[in-house]
């Protein structure tokens, strides 16, 4: 069953740019609702299963002998991603519908859609990792496609070609690590893989592959310092970035970190590395997002460092931190999806979403102010039971304060960490408040082209739908406890979780006095903000890791381009060098490398002087035709080493192709003669010395290759010859007693009908030079 | 036997490579045909030299020379014969078309 949740979305990518194209009458969005909508409902009837442990499996074979397969596998973690996928995308499915026109190119929007989000499903539902890379990559594609969707926008262009480059260098990486990790364990199933930590963990390339993976995680999930992606990907549709960019795509570096825990999990480095790298993009990121002005940029550096907090959270390694982060996880899909929703909304209704032209919108659009209202304040985790977000920020706080460290690095940085976690959350309290209050309180401060007013109701559903689920996770958080997160913590952790959310700790919480630094520090943060905006505007400066992208970036292009220059020189001649040194090298090693050369003198044909003669006659004339500095008198030279050949034939007994030999160079010369009178003289200009001597080195050196090659091939007979075969059968089979000729039109009958074949276009082709004709002859 | 035949294969492959390494068209044309009659060489002198009859059944005869590299070359004779001629008449062409059968002057521009 698996199988289909995940090839749905394809099929129905296949059919869309029909759908679009034969049905006009309806919004091609309406018509695809229901796929999402039945792949949300499958995995909801799959949560008791789930709870009560019976995980699904199931698998479609591909390339078995190599152990790809579509291998699926439905436990807690997988479920709660899953129906993130499906419950989120349907939504954005229908927000979709209201927000783009039904004139826009409608079949690549939502074909784009519906292939990321069968391969999201795909990421989070195999078990074998070739199929997850596959996966990966194709989440990869399709958002590279769907940032590009207006794709005549310059910014867009740049927008989806550097998420592309950043995620799948990642990717690459992590098939790197995966690869080592399945040479190590012996099996390509995650499962198995798990299943084998000891291997892992003794294995010296432990850290190597830990690396490697996480590599693929940071740069998926947008961990600093590959975060740079994120804020540019918001060039996509804002269902888009409601969809890939916040709830799910960027969660997949979190899912793999999630799903690798058992393997990686507890150990130094990666507390070291997954939570230093965490808290640093959660500083970066809410620091980052209180300095922008446009409202997807502030949700972008937002879901940033929420993602970096996620990250942290996994790093800890604690059980409790396992749940905190799922929990998180949940909450951050539905608070900033919802969001994200606001925000398109509010640019589709104003036309801008530069927040300082934007003000006072509270009274024309009560009800995206509400929505925004509870999305920010759970965002910025105000302590009151109807925000989600609060209660698992106080998890977060709280895990930051009971690490378990081993050793002695991780233990000197554990002090740090809440400290850190209470710094990015001031931040985040800031951005939170700005993004509300600024857009929906006080005066308008520009002027917008179109009077706003509030959104269809259509578009409202989605985001309303989002954030009852912040209001009631927030007030009932143990709802979704039982069925949706023990689960996947059980699955992270691989333990249950011994978990019951409470909203209240009492006085004696060091957590709640965290959270209560967190808001104090906050509003007079906020409240004074305009006299900190140069700080802001101050750094990061020429810290942005921006930069140092586009300076790789064009770098690449500039070192190529210079590479291909000192070699492409349009040269012909450098050309063929090229490639003669190359037979040199290659053949000239392998020769030398495989001992290749022997010289063998017991089976030698006895010297017979006449031969002899010929082939000095021969060697003297090939040389003269380099030297002679007529055209006849080389022409005719060329003609002596042609009848010589002929001569050596007749002398190796070999009566046919002397006879070939002979008329094939009486027409030869014969043309020779005829052309080049239409030539010019030959060039008796010097060539530079350099040059010359480089000619003779490469021309000697293919020469004595050639000797030596035939004199070891003579020498050491590797195979027996099948000379006899031919001659046995040459007058049973053939009919005739001229085995060359038999070979010729008979056993290898075909190979001299293509033989003359060529010989025939050849003959059109000289035919057709001959008669062509420049405007110049012409007249 | 075999070694000589050999070292002259290899002086016909260094002539021409030489030539193939020349500005001129002509030379070019030279060169392949050079290159082909060494190639040939090559091949005959792989096969053993000098051993049985000439390929072709009599009564009352055992022993023949090999007839598969024969049988190759021969092919390869005509090939090399319809590359030449058809080479011969390029070079013609491009040096009516172009005014210059200097391969150095033939290069093309930047954006080609």
């Amino acid at each position: 069953m698996l199988q289909y949740a995940v090839l749905a979305p394809f099929l129905t990518a296949l059919v869309v740019p029909f759908l679009f194209r034969y049905i006009r009458a309806i919004h091609t969005g309406w018509l695809i609702l229901p796929i999402p909508f039945g792949i949300f409902t499958y995995f909801l009837s799959q949560l008791t299963n789930i709870s009560e442990g019976h995980n699904q499996h199931s698998m479609v074979q591909w390339v078995p002998s190599l152990g790809m397969n579509f291998s699926f596998y439905l436990d807690g973690l997988s479920l709660l991603f899953s129906l993130l996928i499906s419950g989120i995308g349907t939504l954005v499915v229908l927000y979709s519908i209201f927000y783009l026109d039904k004139n826009e190119k409608l079949h690549n929007f939502y074909v784009f859609l519906y292939i990321f989000m069968g391969a999201m499903l795909g990421v989070v539902l195999s078990d074998n990792i070739y199929a997850l890379y596959l996966f990966w990559e194709l989440t990869s594609i399709s958002s590279f496609l769907l940032i590009g969707y207006w794709y005549e926008r310059q910014a867009s262009r740049y927008g989806a070609l550097k998420s592309m480059i950043i995620t799948v260098l990642g990717g690459l990486s992590m098939l790197g690590g995966l690869i080592l990790l399945s040479i190590i364990t012996g099996t390509t199933s995650i499962r198995e893989m798990i299943a084998a930590s000891d291997t892992v963990l003794e294995s010296p390339y432990f850290t190597g592959i830990l690396v490697l993976i996480l590599l693929g995680a940071f740069t998926k999930s947008a961990q600093f310092p590959f975060h740079i992606w994120l804020p540019d990907a918001m060039e996509a549709p804002t269902p888009v970035s409601a969809f890939l960019h916040s709830a799910t795509m960027v969660k997949a570096g979190i899912y793999l970190t999630a799903r690798l825990f058992l393997l990686f999990g507890g150990t130094d480095i990666f507390f070291v590395l997954v939570t230093g790298f965490g808290l640093l993009t959660l500083c970066w990121g809410s620091y980052m997002a209180v300095r922008q002005t446009d409202l997807k940029a502030i949700l972008a550096f937002s879901t940033i460092s929420q993602l970096g907090m996620i990250m942290t959270m996994l790093g800890f390694g604690t059980k409790e931190a396992a749940f905190a982060a799922v929990f998180h996880i949940f909450n951050h899909a539905t608070f900033k999806g919802s969001l994200f929703m606001v925000a398109g909304i509010v640019d589709h209704e104003t036309g801008t979403r530069d927040i300082r032209r934007l003000g006072g919108l509270m009274t024309l659009m009560p009800i995206s102010a509400t929505l925004a209202f509870f999305g920010a304040f759970s965002m910025a985790g105000v302590p009151l039971p109807i925000f989600n977000g609060f209660l698992s920020k106080e998890m977060f706080f709280k895990t930051s304060l009971d690490l378990e460290t081993t050793s002695t690095l991780a233990a000197s940085i554990a002090p740090f960490v809440p400290a850190l976690a209470v710094f990015g959350s001031i931040f985040t309290f800031v951005y939170s408040m700005y993004f509300f209050f600024h857009t929906f309180t006080g005066k308008t401060r520009g002027e917008l082209k179109v009077k706003p007013h509030e959104a269809p109701i259509g578009m409202l559903i989605s985001p309303i739908v989002l954030v009852l689920f912040v209001i009631i996770v927030g007030l009932l958080p143990n709802m979704i406890n039982e069925p949706i997160l023990t689960p996947a913590t059980a699955a992270i952790y691989g333990e249950l979780p011994d978990k019951h959310i409470v909203f209240w700790h009492g006085f004696f919480e060091p957590a709640l006095y965290m959270s209560m630094i967190v808001v104090a520090l906050g509003v007079i943060l906020f409240l004074t903000r305009t006299k900190w905006q140069s700080v802001y505007n101050w750094i990061p400066g020429v810290l942005s890791a921006n930069k140092t992208y586009d300076y790789l970036y064009n770098m690449q292009f500039r070192v190529s381009e210079k590479t291909t220059r000192t070699y492409m020189t349009g040269s012909i001649r450098h050309y063929m060098l090229y490639i003669l040194i190359f037979i040199i090298g290659a053949t000239g090693v392998t020769l030398f490398v495989t001992d290749g050369f022997v010289i063998d003198t017991s089976d030698l044909a006895p010297i017979s002087w006449p031969e002899v003669a010929v082939g000095l006659v021969m060697a003297i004339a090939a040389i003269a035709t380099i030297l002679m500095k007529n055209r006849i008198a080389a022409i005719l030279v060329l003609g002596i080493v042609g009848y010589g050949l002929s001569l050596l034939f007749v002398f190796f007994r070999a009566p046919d192709l002397a006879l070939t030999q002979l008329i094939v160079e009486t027409v030869t010369v014969a043309l020779f003669l005829l052309c080049f009178y239409h030539l010019p003289k030959l060039d008796t200009k010097k060539q530079p010395v350099g040059a010359k001597t480089l000619n003779i080195i490469v021309s000697v050196s293919v020469g004595v290759l050639v000797t030596l090659v035939a004199i070891a091939s003579h020498s050491s007979k590797k195979f027996e010859t099948i000379a006899h075969y031919f001659i046995e059968e040459s007058h049973h089979l053939g009919g005739g007693n001229n085995v060359v000729n038999v070979i010729l039109v008979d056993m290898r009958g075909l190979d001299t009908l293509f033989e003359i074949t060529v010989l025939g276009l050849a003959a059109l082709g000289i035919y057709a030079m001959i008669r062509l004709r420049d405007k110049e002859e012409m007249e | 036997m075999e070694i000589i035949m050999s070292i002259l294969a290899g002086i016909l492959f260094s002539a021409g490579v030489y030539l193939l390494l020349q500005r001129q068209l002509l030379k070019i044309v030279f060169g392949t045909a050079l290159l082909s009659h060494g190639a040939h060489l090559l091949i005959l002198t792989m096969g053993k030299l000098n051993r049985g009859a000439p390929p072709i059944l009599e009564e009352g005869i055992k022993d023949y020379t090999d007839p598969l590299p024969q049988a190759l070359i021969l092919t390869s004779i005509v090939i090399s014969f319809g590359v030449t001629s058809f080479l011969l008449v390029l070079a013609y062409r491009a040096y009516r078309t172009n005014k210059t059968d200097n391969m150095e002057q033939l290069r093309g521009s930047d954006h080609d």
